[in-house]
C-alpha cells in the first residue's frame, strides 16, 4: 500500500548491463565468451566425431584378436590389448560410439518427457500443475539400482531397455526445473500482453514461452547426457546392460571379471574410466558455462563494498 | 451535418461495476468457518468514455484503477455490473466470444522494458497482433500496415526500426513500439496504464502526444490510468478520482484540478509538489495511508482521513452528486452542494 | 572548508573488449552541515553513481579518480581502509526501492541495531531503545519494531529504512530517489519527514533524482547533471526563474505543472553514449539553442552570478545575441 512499481534504474550495474547486453541472449554469444565453454564443446565435438568416423579410425576390428591376452602397451597398439587379445584403442574407440548413442538417446526422451511435463505444468498451472507433480514425485523415488535390475531380469538385458530405464530416472529433474522456468516467464509482460491480446496458448507456448526457456533447455540437456552416460557405465558395469555390445561400460565390466587390476593390466581399466570421465567433465564445462550466463544476473547489490580502482593524479586525460 | 443530433452513445459505458478478489482462507481458516473475505477492489464504479475522448482514471496505489482497467479488458472477471463498447455488452460474453472484441481494446502497460518480448525483433512485435487475429489482409498488407504503425508513432524512417531488437531501444522508442503494435489493429479504445511513468521525463511529453493526436484523429478513445495529477491535467479531457474501489470526484480536467470539491481531491492537488520554488501554498498532507480494501470503513470511506468530517460521513456512504452550477462536475461528498467554507 | 567537499571527481566502468564508461566527468560539490542539495538527472546522467563514489560503494569494474573530503578527511584516497570508518558514522544513504531491500527475516529494529552494533555505536539495550527512538523520529511506533518488513507498507519501510540510514549518527545523508516508488500523498508525508529531520538534527542532505518538483520542495539549491557532468548548479529559485544552461529550461519545460498553461514540451534526442569521448558541449545536438562554438568547445563549469554555476557557451557570449 501506498507503492507504485516505479523504478528509473541508474545504478553502474544497469548502465554496463545495456551496453554489454547485446548478444548476452544468443547460445552462440554465450559460448562465445566462455573459456570454459570453449573447452568443453572442442572436447565433446572431438568424441562425437571419434564416434562417428569409428571404422576409418579405429586401426583395428574390436572384435577380433590380434594378440596374447593384456599385452602390455606397445607401438602397434599403444593402450595394449584386453582380456581377449583385442586392440584397447579401438575398443575405446567403437565403445565410445554406443556409450554415446545411449547417453544421447535416453537424454533425447527424457528432454522430451520432462521438458513436456515441465512446459504443461508451469504453464497451465492449477489442477494440471498438481497432477503432474504428483506424478513426478512418485517417479522421482524410484531407486535407480533395483529398477534397472528389474528391468533388466523381467525383460533381458538390451540396450534399449537400458535407454528407458536410465531415461525414466533423468525426465524428473528436467520437468521441475523447466516448470520452474515456465512459471516465471509466463508472469512477464509480454506473454500477459500476448494473452490479453487473445492468442492462444500454443501460440505462446511456441512463440513466447519456448523461446526464451530454450537456452535453459540446451544446458540442461548437456548437463543431463553427462548423467546419461555416467549412468550407462555404471549400470553396464554392474552387468544390467548389454554385455553383447561394446560401451565403456562393459570394458571396464570385463576387465574387472577377467581379473585385469590382479594381472596388472591397467590399460584394460583405466582409460575407459577415463574417457567417461572426460566427456562428463566436457559436458559440464559446457552446460555450467550456458547456464550461469543465463542466471538473472544475481544482482549483487552495491550495497556490498567491493574494492574499486583509484586512479592516480597524475595520469589524467581529458580535461 | 448542420441538424441537431442527440448526443452521441459513448464509446465506453460502465455501470455499476463491481470486482471482488476472493482472499484465500487456507485449510484452519476453512476448518475455522472463518468467513470469507475479499478484496473489494471495486465497488461499484461508473463512467463512460465517449468516441476521441481521453478520461484520466486517476488515483493513489490500491483505489482500483488498474482493476478498473483490468475488468474493462475481462482479463478480471467483475462480479455484478455492465460493461458496454460501442453498444456491445461485454459483461456476461465469455472468453471464447470476447475473442473478436479483444481486438477493438488494447492496453499499453507501464513496463516499456517488459511489455515487449526480446526475442522478437519490431516488426515482428508489430505483426504479431495481426497474425493472431487474422487481421490486416496477406503479407504485403501487413508490411504496410506495419509501416503505417511507425510512423503514426514517430519512430520514422521505418526502415530504421524494423529489424531492431527491444535492447536496442531507448525506453520512450518501446513505448512507442508498443503503442504501435496496438495501433494495427485499429482500436476504437486504448487503455493506458501508467503509459510513461518508467520514462525519463524529457520523454514523456512525446509519447503522451503521440496517445493525444491518435485519439483527435484516429476515431479512438483513451482511457488513462495515471497516478500524476498533472500529466492528467494536461492532456485529458476529463479526471475520474478514485479511493478505495469508488470514484469519488470526475469532471472535466480542467475543472477537477482548479475547483475540486471532494477532501480528498483537494489534499491530493494540494501535495502535488510544484515546479516554482516560490509557489509556497499549504500541502495538505493527509496521515496515514488508505485503508486495506478487504476491509472498507462504514460510512463514507475517506471519513477517518477527512480533514473535515462531521458526524454523519461516520453513517452515510455517498453517491456522486453533481456540482451545482456544472453539470458534468461531480464529487462522492455530502458537503457538495453546500457553499465554499 | 565544507562539511563534504568533492573535487573533480571521475568514475570510469570496465566494459567488454577493454573500453570504458566514463559516468562521472570531473564533478564538483560543496555540503556544509544543515544545507540541502539537489543532484538532478534523468537516467544514466551519472547521479547515483557519483552518490556511491561517495560511499566508496563503487563495484570492482569501477575507477575512481579524484577527491571525496568530509570534515576535511579524504573517504577514497586508500579504496576500502578509508571509506569504512566513515561508511554510515558520518555519512549515510537511503537506497533507491530501499524498502525493497529490506532483510525478510529480521525484525524492523534488528536492522536498525545492526549498523549501530557494526560500528560500536551503541550495543545491547542501549542499542534498541536508540533503535524505537530512531523509529519514533521517523513517524512510526516505537513498538513496531518488533514487526517484520512485510507486514509494513511501502511508505512505513521507506521510513524504516531512513531510521537505518540514520542509525549512527550520520552528518551527511545521501538519498536515492526516495519517493520515486511512492504515492504523492505518501510522497508528500516522506518529504516533510526528511526537511523535517534535517532540520532537527542538523543534518546535510543531497536529494537525488529525477523530479524537479520534488527537489524544489525540499532543497534550497540543486546541481543538474548530464552525461556526468554538472551542467548547472544554482539555488532552486535561479533555476527555475532564470536557468543558466538550456537543458535545464528544457527539463523544466518538460515537468507538467498542475495548473500550468503552456504546452508540455519532449527534448528529442538522447543523452550521448559515454564509452566515448565527447567533443564539443554534450547537450548540443538536443539544444535549441546551440551554435558553432558549442561543436567544437567543450563547456567548462564556471561561474556565472552570485552562488551559482553552469557550463554553457551562452553565457559568454554578450546578451544581445543570447535573447
Amino acid at each position: 500500500m501506498g507503492m507504485r512499481s516505479d523504478t528509473l534504474s541508474d545504478s553502474p550495474e544497469d548502465i554496463q548491463a545495456d551496453l554489454a547486453s547485446g548478444h548476452r541472449n544468443w547460445l552462440w554469444g554465450i559460448i562465445k565468451e566462455s573459456r570454459q565453454a570453449k573447452l568443453g564443446l572442442i572436447v565433446l565435438l572431438v568424441f562425437v566425431l571419434v564416434a562417428i568416423f569409428a571404422p576409418l579410425l579405429a586401426p583395428y576390428d574390436p572384435r577380433q584378436q590380434v594378440g596374447p591376452v593384456y599385452a602390455p602397451p606397445s607401438w602397434q597398439h599403444p593402450l595394449g590389448l584386453d582380456d581377449g587379445g583385442v586392440d584397447m584403442v579401438s575398443l575405446l574407440i567403437y565403445g565410445g560410439r554406443v556409450s554415446l548413442i545411449v547417453g544421447f538417446a535416453a537424454t533425447m526422451v527424457a528432454m522430451v518427457i520432462g521438458g513436456g511435463i515441465g512446459i504443461l505444468s508451469g504453464y497451465f498451472g492449477g489442477r494440471t500443475d498438481q497432477v503432474l507433480m504428483r506424478i513426478t514425485d512418485y517417479f522421482l523415488v524410484i531407486p535407480d539400482l533395483p529398477l534397472a535390475i528389474i528391468v533388466a531380469a523381467v525383460w533381458g538385458p538390451s540396450l534399449s531397455h537400458l535407454i528407458f530405464v536410465i531415461a525414466l530416472l533423468l525426465w524428473t529433474t528436467t520437468a521441475r526445473i523447466i516448470r520452474a522456468q515456465v512459471k516465471s516467464v509466463r508472469e512477464r509482460v509480454y506473454v500477459k500482453r500476448a494473452r490479453s491480446l487473445g492468442a492462444s496458448d500454443l501460440r505462446i507456448i511456441a512463440r513466447h514461452v519456448l523461446p526464451q526457456i530454450g537456452p535453459l533447455l540446451i544446458a540442461n540437456t548437456v548437463l543431463t547426457v553427462a548423467v546419461a552416460i555416467f549412468d550407462e557405465t555404471a549400470l553396464s558395469f554392474l552387468g544390467l546392460g548389454d554385455p553383447t555390445s561394446i560401451t565403456w561400460g562393459t570394458i571396464i565390466e570385463f576387465s574387472f571379471l577377467r581379473t585385469a587390476i590382479s594381472s596388472g593390466a591397467w590399460w584394460a581399466v583405466i582409460p575407459a574410466g577415463l574417457c567417461v570421465a572426460i566427456v562428463i567433465m566436457a559436458c559440464f564445462w559446457l552446460g555450467q558455462a550456458i547456464e550461469d550466463a543465463l542466471n538473472p544476473r544475481l544482482k549483487v547489490s552495491y550495497v556490498s563494498p567491493r574494492r574499486f580502482r583509484m586512479r592516480l593524479p597524475t595520469t589524467e586525460d581529458d580535461r | 451535418m448542420n441538424t441537431v443530433v442527440s448526443e452521441p452513445r459513448p464509446l465506453l459505458e460502465v455501470r455499476d461495476l463491481v470486482t471482488r478478489f476472493p482472499v484465500r482462507r487456507g485449510i484452519l481458516g476453512t476448518l475455522a468457518r472463518a468467513p470469507r473475505r475479499a478484496v473489494h477492489a471495486v465497488e461499484g464504479v461508473s463512467l463512460s468514455i465517449g468516441a476521441g475522448e481521453m478520461l484520466a482514471l486517476v488515483g493513489e496505489s490500491g483505489c482500483g484503477k488498474t482493476t478498473v482497467a483490468q475488468s474493462i479488458l475481462r482479463l478480471v472477471d467483475p462480479v455484478s455490473g455492465t460493461i458496454d463498447l460501442d453498444g456491445r455488452r461485454l459483461t456476461g460474453l465469455s472468453q471464447r466470444q470476447l475473442r473478436p472484441i479483444r481486438r477493438t481494446v488494447q492496453m499499453i502497460y507501464q513496463d516499456p522494458y517488459e511489455s515487449l518480448d526480446p526475442r522478437f525483433r519490431v516488426r515482428h512485435a508489430i505483426e504479431e497482433p495481426m497474425l493472431i487475429h487474422r487481421f490486416g489482409g496477406d503479407r504485403a498488407e501487413r508490411e504496410r500496415r506495419v509501416a503505417e504503425a511507425l510512423t503514426r508513432v514517430e519512430l520514422t524512417p521505418p526502415q530504421m526500426f524494423l529489424d531492431r531488437y527491444p535492447h536496442e531501444l531507448s525506453g520512450g522508442q518501446r513505448q512507442r513500439v508498443a503503442i504501435a503494435a496496438s495501433l494495427v489493429l485499429d482500436p476504437s479504445l486504448l487503455v493506458a496504464d501508467e503509459p510513461v511513468s518508467m520514462l525519463d521525463v524529457s520523454v514523456r511529453a512525446g509519447v503522451l502526444r503521440i496517445l493525444d493526436d491518435l485519439r483527435r484523429t484516429g476515431d479512438m478513445s483513451v482511457l488513462m490510468i495515471t497516478h500524476d495529477l498533472s500529466t492528467a491535467a494536461h492532456f485529458a479531457d476529463r479526471i475520474a478520482v478514485m479511493y478505495l474501489g469508488r470514484i469519488v470526484e470526475e469532471g472535466p480536467a480542467r475543472v477537477v484540478v482548479r475547483r475540486p470539491q471532494h477532501p480528498y481531491t483537494k489534499a491530493l492537488l494540494s501535495v502535488v509538489p510544484k515546479r516554482d520554488p516560490r509557489d509556497r501554498s499549504e500541502l495538505q498532507v493527509l496521515t496515514g495511508e488508505p485503508p486495506n480494501p478487504v476491509a472498507p470503513p462504514s460510512g463514507c470511506r475517506f471519513h477517518p482521513r477527512c480533514p473535515v468530517a462531521l458526524d454523519e460521513c461516520r453513517v452515510t456512504d455517498p453517491a456522486l452528486r453533481t456540482v451545482p452550477g456544472e453539470p458534468d462536475h461531480r464529487a462522492a461528498c455530502v458537503l457538495v452542494g453546500a457553499p465554499q467554507a | 572548508m565544507s562539511l563534504l567537499e568533492v573535487r573533480d571527481l571521475h568514475v570510469w566502468f570496465d566494459l567488454p573488449e577493454g573500453r570504458q564508461l566514463h559516468a562521472v566527468q570531473g564533478v564538483n560539490l560543496d555540503l556544509d552541515a544543515g544545507e540541502r542539495i539537489g543532484l538532478v538527472g534523468e537516467s544514466g546522467c551519472g547521479k547515483t553513481t557519483t552518490i556511491l563514489a561517495m560511499l566508496g560503494l563503487l563495484p570492482p569494474s569501477a575507477t575512481v579518480a579524484g577527491d571525496v573530503r568530509l570534515d576535511g578527511t579524504s573517504v577514497v584516497a586508500d579504496e576500502e581502509e578509508a571509506t569504512r570508518p566513515h561508511r554510515w558514522k558520518d555519512i549515510s544513504m537511503v537506497f533507491q526501492g530501499a524498502m525493497n531491500a529490506l532483510n525478510p527475516v529480521k525484525t524492523i529494529e534488528a536492522q536498525i541495531v545492526e549498523p549501530m552494533t557494526l560500528h560500536g555505536t551503541a550495543e545491547g539495550s542501549a542499542a534498541k531503545k536508540r533503535a524505537g527512538e530512531l523509529l519514533e523520529m521517523v513517524g512510526i511506533t516505537a513498538g513496531a519494531g518488533a514487526r517484520y518488513p512485510h507486514e509494513f507498507s511501502g511508505g512505513m519501510r521507506q521510513r524504516a529504512a531512513l531510521a537505518m540510514a540514520l542509525a549512527c549518527g550520520p552528518k551527511v545523508l545521501l538519498a536515492d530517489e526516495p519517493t520515486t516508488a511512492l504515492d504523492v500523498m505518501v510522497q508528500a508525508q516522506i518529504l516533510e519527514l526528511l526537511t523535517e529531520l534535517t532540520r532537527d538534527l542538523g543534518l546535510a542532505l543531497i536529494l537525488v533524482t529525477h523530479d524537479l518538483p520534488v527537489v524544489a520542495q525540499v532543497c534550497e539549491r540543486a546541481a543538474v547533471m548530464y552525461a556526468g557532468e554538472i551542467v548547472e548548479s544554482a539555488s532552486l529559485d535561479d533555476l527555475y526563474h532564470s536557468p543558466g544552461h538550456p537543458y535545464t529550461r528544457l527539463l523544466f519545460a518538460a515537468t507538467p505543472d498542475l495548473y500550468g498553461e503552456e504546452a508540455v514540451l519532449s527534448i528529442p534526442g538522447a543523452p550521448p553514449r559515454l564509452d566515448r569521448d565527447i567533443v564539443g558541449c554534450p547537450f548540443r545536438e538536443r539544444c535549441d539553442r546551440a551554435f558553432d562554438r558549442c561543436r567544437v568547445e567543450r563547456p567548462v563549469l564556471r561561474e556565472v552570478g552570485d552562488l551559482r554555476a553552469a557550463a554553457c557557451h551562452l553565457n559568454d557570449e554578450p546578451v544581445g545575441s543570447r535573447t
